[in-house]
């Protein structure tokens, strides 16, 4: 982690140590590309005793060049710590947005990180003392917010709200993997939960959840208790409490931010299942049939359902009937997308496809592209994972109301066929 | 309105313009015209003529002006360093400024200015900040510390900065400590000796405590720089682990990897039977099976670092082989990766799973990543018995498929398959002979042909199939066209009678049309074994080969721990040490896994106390008992090859060698003379090393060179054949090569030395219920430790691994210690372990002493055994007799040594025939007064050579033995021998 460059013709670079040629980075893009022409492409180039780590964000290349034995998974965070950081500055991070700011940007580049190592990258907090208006140099602006180097560096202090609320978000993303014979391969949840956090001051938060861990450390009687597999928390969370009596205390970041995260390995039964039907005659066309069941509570319903199914990419006129929803050829990613508006629980649906295939038959191989399924089931955890309470002190004393709200949704949701 | 209009005034002057402008009066109009100067070195116009003009708008109250004249002056700095003095003063001042955050970005740009003039003029300044009040500003001193340190580096320690730095270690805001702990680890890179970052338990608590409440990244600085300390006991290192276990619950993956590495390392430390440890193995299953889910690159790094932690400790993710499956969607460096991992994880339990998984990707489109599926199969038949069957069907599948590569990986890979299990699946041959067509690839073809060769008796066509590759002989790869030679001797020794004509078709190709010496000298050995003796020939290119083993791509054990040291860095990506891509890399130290567990004593010791990771020189003279455990506890459990043959020591050593050997010199410590060379086989053989490669083992070319250069009776027989030339081969063999067969002179094959009886070499007692006994025996070249493994115990015992102290004469096992199947109490197990002679060599007393370290599931054990020498004494020993007189003569008088063999009762002749089957050649023998004088001639492995003269008397029981060698030291045990091999 050396020095950086933003690519594209290298819009903007920082040499943060001084170890590395930075004509070096002429060497990137042409070894690149031929890595990608062996299908061969690996984040880690080297050329002679420099090594690139990098990254693609849209169109952009973020680079790393380090001649070192340096940190690898340290400066892949980073890179991605910068699109984040970058991305709310600018909203997109792409040439256009570079130029544009491009002064801020070197300021940006020169408190993200230096001598190699990274500071302070929590985005809040710089635009506090980076902004975009910087010709407006107000006195404020000028000083250091004492978050930066807080042991609280996420939170800076004086924050006011009229009216004092914190919503929470729990989202489980469901992956599943299902082999063309139908049997499930691997599933597993991820759940996040997120905030949006409006409250004054400095305000000291307690989130209560099902965990089993905690109901058997604490002695309490079992209701519909859930075993997380993995945690992972936002910096604010004492991970050393949590670790001692998996109580989940933190002063939160305010505004939007992720909490925490975990992962279930449980085995859920797939939420929308798939049972299809490929035909494929050669030389004249593909027939499809693709059933979807909604394996969950009939009081439940799923929203904006897609069930895209592959077709070759040399097929033509395509023909559809549908049982509920409607379908549509994407030829530009060889796919059928059935979408179902609202999938009610327990329910069936049935759609058909019919496709020409060319006399001449392509003779590029083609993948084995599985069928994805994305849909959206709000009011529901499929792990039961429950938020008990959020408890909110703060030393003036304001009441505060914490908000919840559920939502599953599918994750890597894949079924292979067997065409 | 944007910055991006500053990119756009390409007109001409503009340099001119843009002086005018930044000397303007205006403010606004002046810092309009710094950007557009940044804009043009943006964009990588040389702007460095403006220098003065910029740096005279360096002294104003405006940040965003200031930050940018700054911004400027860090590029040009280096390419004007007179002008940039003119930069001290603003920097001096802006260092006391009251707004820290000019002081902090006045610290922040010097230490970027990288020009020797200006740096003392930092010092002060320097010093200021770091005391400063403001932490921001201290935290950025800290890191300009290392900035000073790598431009001068002799100025900062002058000046006190490093301690000033390691009182910043104590510093109240973890920031701080952060940057310190990241600046010193920085500086003391540089440094490997300097004791910089002198971390000890006090040290270590602060840092601990700042990592509870400093940034993810400081979080990060310090896991890594506590990865470097070493615990002092077991006890301290479980603390250690506890407090740095909730780190695995952070969110960003690279706090998540460092804590791991930090685990790794001090779970070393724990004994195993500690409940503690059992926890923390449950405890990092879970977040690396989390890291799957980062960014793909992130993945990656992932993957590449549990690939180690795999192999270091299987027991982790055991249960998680369904998280590495292929994803469709996955970049295929995730793919690859994955599927690696899947087979290191692949056992009976989940077996069938991994090859419905694997039959799956084989169909992909990606063609490396289909190979690599192919392989896996054969890696899974390979490595997991049970299910070969199953995947040689599998692979039958597949080839029907007709997909060129699949088909030709498939064939590779069942030639492994073979080798494996001979004799079991040979019905498929006939499949695979179908698709002879369409081999296009040198491995497949040189795989095919050896099936071929192989099997040659079932296959009723073998020598047409194998006539086809002969028209092109010349057009193949050297791997085919050993492989065709091989293939084809192979055959004619089946089926002699058809067969003739294409044997000497091939011979003639490799050895008078071939410039490839390997190639040659193969033709020329078997050339000369068939027209000597077909029997031995049968024997030698027949023999049984030895099994494959299930895992070849295993990282070398020290390079292993080497590489869980770096968890997270690029070596950690890469499966190298840094000091393979690394320039300049004599700082990189080689960093060492901590001693194992609960022996307290052993890590006592000042040395592995205090520098971490620093490995000790070793002891230069014989160890007392305690160093000698740190010796052997740092040394790897088993040798650097694992598959290969062990190298012969006769026989082509011969020629390169000083005929008498380098005396004493040669024989202690001395190493640098070149260790004897293997025969070659077709390709180096060296998978434990090709890190880089995400292929599967390339076992293939060194099994199949094994017909020769695995078999330990070639080497053996080489110098023994006479040179009569077969009247049915009239093809010339040049004089040179001749000479070189021609030093046998009727000598026939040894029938293997005599091997003294097995004693106890460990006793259970000693050895938590593990009881070894053994004896040493060479056998056709090969030196073999012969021993009995007991488990005395009440618990299975697994995971045996052997190791020897440097010794006499280079002793090593030559491959690992074989015990397969786990040893059950009361169990007794026969190991014979191939020795080699090419390891470290050490002074032993006496000589032939041997130390030994044998691994088990349950501890390190430790004993020594001696070997008789006469397992050294190798099958090329026999003398001319010019050159023995001659030599005798030479060897001073006082190198002679007599010794008497009492109670003897054997004839000269069988005396001389006896002694002949422990490698000790009569020369020549001479009667005087009823007197038998036998001349006779040893040579060592290590090409000493040791001459003797036995006197034997009929009637008289008594024997007199003179023993004559440059090496004097060694006449004692040479003797012992005799009298050994004369009595038994």
């Amino acid at each position: 982690h050396t020095c950086l460059h933003i690519h594209d013709n290298v819009l903007i670079c920082r040499n943060y140590k001084g170890d590395v040629d930075m004509a070096e980075i002429d060497h990137f893009m042409p070894l690149l590309m031929q890595h990608e022409e062996e299908g061969l492409i690996c984040p880690v180039i080297s050329h002679g005793n420099v090594h690139f780590l990098w990254i693609k964000h849209s169109n952009l290349y973020l680079v790393a060049m380090t001649n070192k034995n340096s940190n690898a998974s340290l400066v892949y965070s980073f890179l991605y710590k910068l699109v984040e950081v970058f991305t709310e500055y600018f909203k997109e991070l792409e040439e256009e947005s570079i130029q544009d700011n491009f002064v801020v940007v070197y300021e940006l580049l020169d408190e993200l990180m230096d001598f190699g190592f990274p500071q302070t990258t929590d985005s809040k907090i710089l635009q506090e003392y980076i902004t975009q208006e910087g010709a407006k140099l107000e006195v404020a602006k000028s000083k250091v917010p004492t978050t930066v180097t807080n042991a609280v560096s996420w939170r800076s202090e004086g924050i006011k709200y009229k009216k004092n609320e914190v919503f929470i978000d729990v989202i489980e993303s469901i992956n599943v993997l299902v082999n063309a014979n139908g049997s499930v391969m691997s599933s597993d949840i991820v759940g996040s939960i997120k905030l949006k956090t409006m409250l004054s001051g400095m305000p000291e938060l307690r989130l209560g959840l099902n965990d089993r861990v905690l109901f058997a450390l604490t002695g309490r009687d079992k209701g519909k208790t859930v075993v997380m597999e993995d945690v992972k928390f936002h910096q604010c969370v004492r991970l050393s409490r949590f670790e001692s009596d998996r109580t989940i205390s933190f002063i939160p970041p305010d505004g939007e931010s992720e909490l925490m995260s975990y992962r279930i390995n449980t085995h859920v039964k797939p939420l929308i299942w798939i049972e299809s039907v490929i035909e494929k005659f050669s030389h004249s066309r593909v027939e499809i049939m693709v059933k979807a069941k909604g394996q969950f509570k009939k009081q439940s319903v799923a929203n904006n359902v897609e069930v895209r199914v592959p077709v070759p990419s040399d097929a033509d006129s395509p023909k559809f009937k549908t049982s509920t929803g409607h379908a549509k050829y994407v030829p530009e990613k060889n796919l059928v997308v059935w979408t179902i508006k609202s999938f009610p629980g327990g329910k069936e649906f049935l759609m058909r496809a019919h496709f020409g295939l060319p006399s001449v038959e392509n003779d590029e191989l083609e993948g084995k592209p599985p069928i994805t399924v994305k849909f959206e089931i709000p009011y529901f955890t499929v792990s039961g994972i429950q938020v008990r309470y959020m408890k909110i002190i703060e030393k003036s004393g304001y009441q505060a109301l914490p908000w919840v709200r559920y939502i599953t949704q599918s994750g890597d949701y894949q079924l292979r066929t067997n065409v | 309105m944007t910055d991006s209009k500053y990119f756009t005034t390409t007109k001409k002057g503009e340099i001119f313009e843009l002086k005018a402008e930044l000397n303007s009066d205006k403010k606004e109009k002046k810092k309009e015209a710094v950007k557009k100067v940044i804009a043009s070195m943006t964009v990588g116009k040389d702007v460095s003529a403006l220098f003065p003009d910029v740096v005279n708008c360096m002294q104003t109250d405006n940040l965003e002006l200031k930050k940018l004249v700054y911004l400027y002056l860090m590029n040009y700095a280096k390419s004007q360093p007179d002008m940039a003095i003119m930069a001290v003063n603003t920097f001096v001042k802006d260092c006391e400024d009251p707004n820290p955050l000019i002081r902090a970005l006045a610290v922040r740009t010097m230490g970027c200015i990288r020009v020797d003039k200006i740096t003392e003029y930092l010092c002060e300044p320097l010093r200021k900040c770091l005391k400063d009040e403001d932490p921001y500003v201290r935290k950025t001193a800290a890191v300009c510390v290392a900035k000073l340190h790598d431009i001068n580096a002799q100025l900062v320690e002058d000046q006190g900065f490093l301690d000033t730095l390691k009182d910043l270690i104590s510093d109240s805001n973890p920031m701080v400590v952060a940057n310190a702990v990241a600046a010193l680890s920085e500086i003391a890179e540089s440094h490997p000796n300097s004791n910089l970052l002198d971390l000890n338990p006090q040290t270590i608590n602060k840092l601990l405590t700042a990592l509870n409440e400093c940034t993810e990244w400081g979080q990060i600085f310090i896991l890594d720089c506590l990865a470097n300390y070493t615990p002092r006991d077991d006890r301290e290192s479980q603390s250690i682990c506890e407090r740095v276990t909730p780190r695995l619950s952070h969110a960003n993956s690279a706090v998540v990897l460092s804590a791991v590495k930090v685990l790794m390392k001090f779970m070393e430390m724990l004994p195993k039977d500690l409940d503690y440890y059992g926890t923390l193995l449950k405890k990092l299953a879970p977040p690396l099976v989390t890291l799957l889910s980062a960014e793909p690159e992130l993945q990656y790094v992932a993957l590449r670092n549990i690939n180690l932690i795999v192999q270091r400790r299987p027991e982790i993710l055991k249960h998680e082989m369904k998280v590495f499956f292929v994803k469709y969607n996955d970049p295929i460096y995730v793919k690859l990766e994955k599927l690696d991992i899947m087979i290191r994880l692949a056992s009976q339990a989940n077996i069938a799973q991994v090859l419905a998984e694997l039959k799956e990707y084989a169909t992909e489109v990606d063609v490396d990543f289909v190979r690599k599926a192919v392989r896996a199969i054969g890696r899974c038949a390979i490595k997991v018995e049970q299910s070969a069957e199953r995947c040689v069907s599998t692979l039958l599948d597949l080839i029907q498929t007709k997909v060129n590569y699949v088909v030709q990986e498939a064939i590779v890979v069942i030639k492994d398959i073979f080798r494996k299990y001979p004799n079991k699946y040979e019905s498929v041959i006939a499949t695979l002979c179908e698709n002879l067509d369409s081999l296009d690839e040198p491995e497949a073809r040189a795989a095919m042909i050896w099936i071929v060769g192989e099997y040659a008796e079932r296959i009723d066509n073998a020598d047409e199939l194998l006539e086809s590759f002969l028209e092109g002989f010349h057009d193949e790869s050297t791997q085919v066209q050993l492989q065709l030679l091989t293939g084809i001797v192979k055959l004619f020794l089946k089926k002699p009678t058809e067969t003739q004509e294409l044997v000497q078709q091939v011979l003639s190709l490799a050895t008078q049309d071939s410039d490839n010496p390997d190639l040659r000298d193969r033709g020329y050995i078997y050339w000369r074994l068939l027209s000597t003796d077909p029997v031995a020939a049968k024997e030698v290119v027949l023999a049984e080969k030895p099994l494959i083993s299930e895992e070849t791509d295993l990282i070398e054990p020290t390079l292993l721990e080497e590489l869980i040291c770096h968890i997270g860095t690029l070596a950690s990506v890469y499966h190298k040490p840094p000091s393979a891509f690394v320039e300049g890399s004599r700082g990189v130290q080689h960093k060492r896994l901590p001693g194992s567990a609960g022996s307290g004593e052993s890590v006592d010791s000042p040395d592995t106390g205090s520098a971490a990771g620093v490995s000790e020189a070793p002891p230069a003279v014989i160890p007392s008992q305690g160093d000698l455990l740190g010796d052997l506890l740092n040394l790897d459990l088993t040798p650097p090859t694992t598959t290969g043959p062990p190298p012969p020591t006769s026989g082509m050593q011969m020629g390169a060698m000083d005929l008498l050997g380098g005396g004493l010199d040669s024989l202690m410590g001395d190493e640098s003379e070149p260790p004897p060379i293997p025969l070659r086989t077709d390709t180096p053989q060296s998978p434990q090393l090709s890190h880089q490669s995400p292929s599967p083992p390339d076992y293939s070319p060194t099994e199949l060179g094994g017909d020769l250069g695995g078999n330990p009776a070639m080497a053996a027989g080489f110098g023994a054949p006479p040179a009569v030339m077969p009247t049915s081969f009239n093809a010339p063999v040049s004089g040179g090569l001749d000479d070189l067969f021609d030093l046998g002179g009727g000598v026939g094959m040894p029938m293997g030395s005599y091997s003294p009886p097995k004693t106890v070499w460990l006793p259970a007692m000693k050895a938590k219920g593990l009881e070894i006994s053994g004896t040493f025996a060479r056998r056709s070249g090969v030196i073999q430790m012969e021993m009995t493994l007991t488990n005395k115990a009440m618990s299975v015992m697994t995971d045996f691994a052997i190791q020897f102290n440097r010794n006499s004469f280079g002793l090593a096992p030559a491959g690992p210690l074989q015990v397969l199947t786990p040893l059950s109490p009361n169990q007794s197990i026969e190991v014979s372990l191939p020795l080699n002679t090419v390891g470290p060599v050490m002074k032993m007393e006496p000589l032939n002493n041997l130390q030994v370290a044998v691994k088990n599931n349950i501890d390190v054990f430790y004993f020594s055994c001696q070997y008789p020498i006469s397992m050294l004494f190798v099958e090329d020993g026999k003398m001319e007799r010019q050159v023995f007189l001659a030599t005798w003569k030479d060897i001073p008088n006082d190198n002679e040594s007599q010794f008497q063999i009492k109670d003897c009762h054997l004839s000269s002749d069988a005396a001389s025939n006896k002694l002949q089957g422990s490698n000790i050649f009569t020369i020549a023998k001479r009667t005087v007064e009823g007197q038998d004088m036998l001349y006779q001639s040893i040579k060592l492995t290590n090409g000493i050579w040791v001459l003797a003269e036995l006197r034997v008397q009929a009637g008289n029981p008594n024997y007199t033995v003179s023993l004559k060698c440059r090496a004097p030291e060694v006449s004692q045990s040479v003797f012992q021998s005799y009298e050994a091999v004369l009595k038994n």
